[in-house]
């Protein structure tokens, strides 16, 4: 599936929610899904700045795709992370760098958008694209 | 039992901003050691400067910056009397606490030399850190701390162990804002002078609960942010005893601050001008004055009171909660209960409660040696202030129920 696509599922799924305590509790849900980082890659060059929790994410090629891996010390989080991998691992490095963000704020985590939001989602999406940044460069 | 006499609902109606919804419900302000409200009074203050008598001060002779200067000065005065100061000139504006404390640390660079020992409290807040490590690095001074035991309490035996001849300056805050421990500021200044050290506290927790008698403690530096104290943010003083700011050298140079200016040499300008260079914050220490004035006609023994039975109650709700801890239990303490929920990290409590309209803070609370202490992220922090009500403890133990329900 394309990034559209896995995103537009994404958004088909967290619209059967009426309330935002159902979207937190299945964002939970999907944090308890998040392919986790390899122990060996949990340092502090793999930690996001700008997080209130810790947020490690690992990146490698396999073939001509970039696959994430991460973890975190908070759930939510977690589930955050979760959901930008689903919708960017196992991708060309260049459909990761030119993908938009945009579903963010149609599942209704606008508020988690704001760059001065405690949480770091902008520098998680802004962290996958510089690792697709670095990595199209390499496949080059 | 609740046994005030306080009408909390007269007194929220005084503070516009607790009308407001937060995702739908009800605001639940419960960050006040961060920041307090602003009651309308202060507002009012602030408004009516701007429509009347906008001026700079000190300097003009028309009617206008006469009265600006005539109010900023009667806010210094208030001020000096609410703290019990000896003279209005050992009030200094600053613009908060920080930059008090960065005064007194700037200026100690010229007093301190190689070996000399500066004691620190092991609870501090990285403002009361930050600057005088940047002292220790420009003159050799060393750096030790005074540590804690584990209800959040200063080891005295330790303290006085480590007073010594070389100890120059001890510096601790009157409350800690992580843990709301109310720390023994008499016993530590009353020592500290035995061996001839400068003592400054940090005042910025403690002073809107604690009125606080400087003459009486015998301190020699004090710091207040007026942001903590239903004042507005970017205004605050350092006191400092008359003999000590004399001695201290200016520590910005600018207008205001000088007496006669050539370009061979400046001479300085008298306290509290000395320190005080630029523009102030004319508007900001007048409403400053408005908010001592209105948290004086409530009255802080009334508030002290009040709070001490909120927290009280806030902490036993919240320890009917399976597995929560708090951190900072000591005998004596203040309005501000920091607690963690075992398997739980403190950020996505915040996030929680936070959809239901609760504001508490989450994190290291700018004192990471405290939670390093503890071998913990963080915390989150509830904080109490007098228009604060029992429902809303109640609303939070709810809140942090509900959070812990999803979360685990």
């Amino acid at each position: 599936m394309t990034i559209k696509e896995i995103q537009e599922e994404i958004i088909d799924e967290f619209s059967m929610f009426d309330d935002w305590m159902q979207r937190y509790e299945y964002m939970i849900e999907l944090g308890k899904s998040l392919p986790l980082i390899a122990e060996q890659y949990k340092t502090d060059d793999n930690l996001i700045k700008g997080c209130q929790s810790k947020v490690w994410v690992h990146a490698e090629l396999d073939a001509d795709k970039l696959v994430f891996t991460a973890d975190s010390d908070a759930i939510i989080t977690k589930g955050i992370i979760a959901i930008l991998i689903r919708a960017f691992s196992n991708q060309r490095p260049q459909d990761i760098i030119d993908a938009d963000t945009q579903f963010i704020d149609e599942i209704g985590l606008k508020e988690h958008l704001s760059p001065t939001r405690a949480n770091g989602l902008v520098s998680m999406i802004k962290q996958l694209k510089l690792y697709a940044v670095a990595y199209q460069t390499q496949l080059k | 039992m609740i046994e005030t006499t306080l009408d909390i609902q007269a007194i929220r109606k005084d503070f516009p901003i607790l009308q407001r919804e937060v995702n739908g419900k009800p605001l639940v302000y419960l960050d006040n050691a961060a920041t307090s409200q602003t009651p309308q009074q202060v507002i009012d203050a602030i408004v009516d400067y701007y429509h009347r008598y906008n001026a700079n001060i000190h300097r003009g002779v028309h009617t206008l910056s006469q009265e600006a200067t005539d109010a900023y000065e009667a806010a210094r005065q208030k001020i000096q009397k609410h703290f019990n100061i000896a003279h209005s000139h050992e009030v200094i504006m600053t613009s908060g606490t920080t930059d008090s404390i960065n005064l007194v640390a700037n200026g100690f660079s010229s007093f301190l030399k190689k070996n000399d020992e500066i004691l620190v409290s092991a609870m501090e807040h990285h403002s009361n850190i930050v600057p005088w490590q940047m002292l220790c690095e420009r003159t050799g001074a060393v750096l030790k701390v005074i540590p804690m035991n584990l209800e959040g309490e200063l080891i005295m035996e330790e303290y006085h162990k480590l007073l010594s001849e070389k100890t120059k300056l001890v510096f601790f805050n009157h409350v800690s804002n992580a843990l709301g421990t109310i720390n023994p500021v008499k016993e530590i200044v009353d020592a500290a002078h035995t061996v001839g050290a400068a003592v400054l506290v940090d005042g910025a927790q403690a002073a809107a609960h604690i009125k606080t008698d400087l003459q009486a403690l015998d301190v020699d530096f004090y710091t207040v942010s007026a942001h903590k104290m239903c004042g507005p943010t970017g205004v605050g003083i350092l006191y400092g005893k008359e003999e000590w700011l004399k001695k201290l050298p200016p520590y910005q140079g600018g207008g205001e601050m000088i007496a006669e200016v050539t370009f061979e040499k400046t001479t300085y300008a008298g306290l509290p001008h000395k320190f005080e260079a630029g523009t102030p914050n004319i508007c900001g220490g007048i409403a400053f004055g408005a908010a001592l004035d209105y948290m004086n006609s409530i009255g802080f023994e009334v508030i002290a009171q009040y709070e001490d039975e909120l927290v009280q109650y806030a902490t036993e709700q919240l320890l009917t909660i399976e597995g929560l801890k708090i951190y900072g239990t000591a005998a004596n303490k203040t309005s501000v209960i920091s607690f963690n929920i075992d398997g739980i990290h403190p950020y996505d409590i915040g996030t929680i409660v936070d959809k239901l309209g609760i504001a508490v803070r989450t994190g290291h609370h700018c004192a990471q040696p405290i939670m390093d202490f503890y071998k913990i992220p963080g915390t989150v922090r509830a904080s109490f202030s007098f228009y604060n009500t029992m429902e809303e403890v109640d609303k939070l133990v709810e809140g942090v129920n509900r959070a812990k329900n999803m979360l685990l």
